[in-house]
């Protein structure tokens, strides 16, 4: 096994749960406010899911009072405390970058059923 | 200053304790054996000679072989360290990254760039080249103007014109050390080093150690 392969697969969470481009997520992160620490919730659709073992990083999009909010977590990130699946979506991309012009109705992913 | 021969693995990333990312450079530095003590009375100079690597003896000649005996194997390469403690060191010791090196120290990496061949000026020192379009052709990467007229008669010496590039040594100064993983040799430097992967590099404490913000 190559040296970096090694490096990065010690850096790796084990118990991260399965979810795609299109799933609707709950990303409790953990928040430190000076000197006590919190977990928020940041709910949203994942809009993008990059690889690459420890550098894998995901895009959680939502709209807020009207204003479209995204946030990349590294996916291994120990600031993240777990990721819940709200609901899976069905879509065609892998990538959902369109989500960003269209909201209200036409925003909408439909679900993927199991 | 002491330091390590090493070679570069490559660049990742790691999370702190705080969670936050931090870009690494891995390397893979001793343990190196030393091969020779420098003193006073003998060179002029204290210094350790260190070893790393091996090398097939008859790949290198005799003398090399009968040099390096006395420290137990033929080295791929040999390093010299000035310093003060030269006396504290006996041939054939190992030093060990943990022996130098701890993390949070600031370090010094020494190595020999990529070689990127002859290039020209757009590549080599960053020049903005010519524009694509209204009228030009033939040139647009060209260096442009390169001197005046009658006065003075002459380029002047050190105008950056296209030529070999890379390959050279150099030392990035000030890197933090992030972690250091002793059973597998390996050191973490916050940021990029000189070289490509499993190019040999020489790791040493700052000169100019301190005052690194981070």
């Amino acid at each position: 096994m190559n040296l970096i392969d090694k490096v990065e697969a010690s850096q790796t969470k084990s118990d991260i749960v399965d979810f795609r481009a299109g799933d609707t997520l709950r990303v409790h992160a953990k928040i430190v406010e000076g000197e006590k620490e919190r977990i928020q919730v940041f709910e949203g659709v994942c809009i993008r899911k990059t690889r690459g073992s420890s550098r894998a990083t995901f895009t959680v999009r939502k709209t807020s009072y009207g204003v479209g909010v995204e946030r990349t977590f590294p996916l291994h990130s120990p600031r993240i405390d777990k990721i819940e699946v709200k609901s899976r979506g069905r879509v065609r991309q892998g990538r959902l970058f369109y989500l960003r012009a269209l909201t209200g109705k036409a925003a909408r992913i439909r679900s993927r059923d199991h | 200053m002491e330091g390590l021969i090493g070679t570069k693995i490559g660049m990742t990333q790691l999370f702190t304790d705080q969670g936050q990312v931090v870009p690494v450079t891995a390397l893979k530095a001793g343990p190196c054996i030393v091969v020779q003590v420098r003193t006073m009375e003998r060179d002029g100079y204290e210094a350790i000679q260190i070893g790393a690597g091996t090398k097939r003896d008859k790949t290198v000649s005799k003398a090399y072989v009968k040099h390096c005996a006395p420290a137990g194997r033929t080295f791929a390469s040999l390093v010299e360290f000035h310093t003060d403690k030269a006396s504290e060191y006996a041939v054939g010791q190992e030093i060990k990254l943990g022996d130098l090196f701890k993390n949070g120290d600031v370090v010094d990496v020494t190595g020999t760039t990529k070689g990127h061949g002859f290039a020209g000026v757009v590549k080599r020192y960053s020049f903005a080249g010519q524009t694509a379009t209204h009228g030009s052709h033939e040139s647009f990467r060209g260096p442009g103007s390169v001197g005046a007229c009658a006065y003075p008669g002459r380029i002047f010496k050190g105008k950056k014109m296209p030529g070999h590039m890379g390959a050279k040594r150099r030392t990035t100064q000030n890197l933090k050390v992030v972690r250091i993983d002793e059973e597998e040799n390996l050191i973490f430097i916050k940021g990029a080093i000189p070289g490509g992967k499993n190019g040999e590099v020489i790791v040493r404490k700052a000169i100019k150690a301190k005052k690194h913000g981070d």
